[in-house]
């Protein structure tokens, strides 16, 4: 059974390129499972979704805890701890990530444990709205990787769960998609599934859960601003940037709009971001009336 | 429209949404809530292109949901309606009283656990509090058992001798938000099945007015009415098996109100309901190839209860091992205490009946820990005496809730000091 994992961030299609993937299985006559995981289901949060396919009936549900194949479309989130991405990642497994940075570059800086593959960038920075395709790009990559899926089944895949898009969207999601699949062809059929015998499975260390006092042992929080200790500002995709020359320190517009609290006032009277924890909601870029917030992609350089 | 059998990879939402499509539904009343929302959104779709010929109302409640679902019935209208949580929760005073109105309707519940505190994920604590509310429950274990237990669904809650309205569930993110392949009959076989909604020749009319639930006193007439529904619940037992023969001559799949896998030869066996059969399924083959006699039993139909099937098939095992993903506060897991009524006294019952809780909010449960439930069962078989229920919950965990609760500053010292 192939076992395989999509992380990337809310807004990319991963739900769209696990379905993806999942069809492109099941077109090749695998029985097929694929799910999302959601959570906290926003825009640039991290996610991700699992395709399970077998040649025969799948015993399996939920969570994959020992992936054969993970594709990372955003190279961004193995700095997000709650990302997971490599959650039960190891020699046996494959990881491809999309992004600037090479595969050896990777390796080094995360001391990656498997088998890394790099995906380039193809100019999705060219606009300022997130790239809604990466998760079909990345699923199309997937399915050069596992080496069973022919280009023309991708093809057929692609227009299925695309259906719904308009015929320029999809035409443009379907060139990316193949660009990737043919770029991959020196690696096609590097995924190897593991047996279901080399799956862990290590005894339970079961425990009789105490009882705790009622303060402990209900669900409050009792202390304050424990959100500052979440940086969300990884999440983000876009990053709201003040042209000072054209803000009116009107107070409080951008600040209010804020469904953060992440916009104060700093020196003079000048808004003051916090990108510990700003989300790239953009709220603040369309409340300006002076229209002195652009919205520029992450990195920002 | 679909007019031969296709198979798709369907969402068990999706699935549902097609059941209501097939099977006819005329009138859906709504209210969205995850993760059951995806259904009515499916079934909007096709209604606002003009795919599925039917009414679908959004309400302000759940509440308002089910009585307008419950009126619908009565005026002899095919209804289907979803809900989850929190959701049925609210909707509960209806439940019984839809349920004693003696009306026909399909209930799609999406598992999840209940507040507080609140989770998205699922477990059995939202569909097993509506066990005695005179619904039929129907529980699915796979996106295909979805689409097809909710196609069973409508010709149960229509029939004369049930005539009760019936709750179909499915697990939350196990089974709606997962796609796999789902067999779609074709539109006429479906309709073929199902047939048009059978009117019981009371149906309320303009021109034609029913007293609909009148008040009793004194006790003797309301015991009348609530065992007469006891008795078709009863019934409902053997009218199951009448439809789902029928189903499968017609379409071709067969569903007893109890699953058994590998479990005649078994020794040992895993009891439970809903989508965790998958995984059980997998953890029996490997204990299988291990040399252990292994098995699953799992009843789909959990109301009626079907104990005499039960009594039958566990009939000279050693053990059960009764998984619930509920939990009882006060008592315990609930299909434990159910088993353990159904097989008191009955011969060849197993002398060891361990219970273990499970699954809470969605949580995963592995091969490691099935094949621990196994052996500490098989240990109990061993030295004659049945372990104490067990909450599934490891070193980890705690140790993580203790991480978290530093950061709440959730201890009884820490909470007090300003």
């Amino acid at each position: 059974m192939f076992r395989m994992r999509m992380h990337g961030r809310g807004g990319q299609g991963i739900k769209t390129g696990a379905r993806v993937l999942g069809s492109a299985f099941f077109l090749s006559d695998y029985e097929v499972q694929d799910a999302p995981l959601y959570g906290a289901e926003r825009r640039g949060a991290p996610i991700h979704a699992f395709v399970r396919a077998a040649r025969g009936a799948i015993h399996e549900r939920g969570i994959i805890r020992m992936p054969d194949l993970v594709v990372l479309a955003d190279s961004g989130l193995l700095e997000v701890a709650r990302g997971a991405v490599l959650t039960g990642v190891d020699a046996d497994s494959v990881l491809l990530v999309r992004g600037q940075a090479s595969a050896a570059a990777l390796v080094e800086r995360y001391q990656l444990p498997c088998r890394t593959l790099a995906l380039p960038e193809a100019g999705s920075h060219a606009t300022n709205a997130p790239d809604r395709s990466l998760g079909t790009t990345c699923a199309a990559a997937a399915a050069r990787l596992v080496g069973v899926i022919d280009r023309g089944t991708l093809e057929a895949a692609l227009v299925a769960e695309l259906s719904d898009m308009s015929a320029s969207v999809i035409e443009a999601a379907l060139t990316r998609a193949l660009a990737a699949y043919d770029a991959l062809e020196a690696n096609a059929g590097c995924v190897v599934p593991r047996a279901d015998s080399a799956l862990q499975s290590s005894a339970p260390e079961w425990i009789e859960l105490p009882q705790d006092g009622v303060l402990t042992a209900s669900p409050a929080i009792h202390a304050t601003r424990t959100s500052e200790r979440m940086p969300t500002g990884l999440w983000r995709t876009v990053r709201p940037v003040i042209d000072f020359a054209q803000c009116h320190r009107c107070p409080w517009v951008c600040s209010t709009a804020c469904p953060d609290g992440a916009i104060g006032m700093g020196k003079c009277g000048y808004p003051r971001i916090d990108l510990e924890h700003c989300k790239g909601c953009m709220v603040c870029v369309l409340a300006c009336p002076w229209h002195a917030m652009t919205a520029v992609p992450e990195p920002v350089q | 429209m679909i007019e031969s059998t296709a198979r798709k990879l369907l969402t068990g939402n999706a699935a549902a949404a097609w059941a209501a499509r097939l099977g006819g539904a005329d009138y859906i009343p709504a209210f969205p809530i995850t993760p059951q929302t995806e259904i009515i959104e499916t079934i909007a779709r096709w209604i606002d292109r003009k795919e599925l010929d039917a009414r679908m109302t959004m309400f302000e409640s759940e509440h308002s949901m089910l009585t307008a679902a419950g009126a619908a019935a009565a005026t002899g209208v095919r209804t289907f309606t979803a809900t989850s949580s929190q959701g049925l929760l609210y909707a509960m005073e209806m439940l019984y009283t839809v349920a004693g109105w003696r009306v026909p309707l399909v209930l799609v519940n999406v598992s999840r656990g209940v507040a507080a505190p609140i989770t998205l994920e699922a477990d059995h604590q939202d569909v097993l509090a509506a066990r005695d509310t005179g619904f039929l429950q129907l529980h699915c274990a796979t996106c295909q058992e979805v689409l097809d237990l909710t196609l069973i669904a409508f010709r149960l809650a229509e029939d004369a001798r049930v005539r009760l309205p019936v709750l179909v569930n499915l697990d939350g993110f196990q089974l709606s938000f997962t796609r796999e392949p789902v067999e779609l009959p074709s539109a006429s076989a479906a309709q073929g099945f199902v047939g048009e909604f059978r009117e019981s020749g009371g149906e309320f009319r303009a021109g034609h007015p029913v007293s609909q639930a009148v008040a009793v006193l004194g006790g003797g007439p309301y015991s009348y009415f609530r065992y007469e529904a006891q008795l078709s619940m009863l019934r409902a037992l053997g009218v199951f098996d009448e439809i789902s023969a029928e189903f499968s001559a017609v379409i071709g799949r067969r569903y007893e109100a109890v699953e058994c896998y590998r479990a005649e030869d078994a020794e040992i066996v895993f009891f439970l309901i809903g989508s965790l059969a998958t995984k059980v399924k997998g953890a029996v083959d490997r204990l299988r190839e291990s040399g252990f006699r292994a098995g699953m039993v799992r009843p789909r139909l959990l109301r009626p209860f079907p104990a005499e099937a039960l009594r039958a098939v566990l009939a000279g095992k050693q053990a059960v091992a009764v998984i619930d993903q509920d939990l009882s506060l006060g008592s315990g897991g609930i299909l434990h205490c159910e088993l353990a009524s159904a097989l008191y006294g009955a011969a060849g019952a197993p002398a060891v009946l361990t219970s273990y809780v499970g699954g809470l909010g969605g949580r995963d449960i592995d091969f490691g820990e099935l094949k621990a439930m196994f052996e500490e069962t098989r240990a109990g078989v061993d030295c004659g005496k049945t372990p104490s229920p067990r909450l599934l919950y490891t070193r980890r965990e705690l140790h993580e809730m203790r991480q978290l609760q530093l950061i709440a500053a959730a201890t009884d010292e820490a909470a007090r000091s300003p």
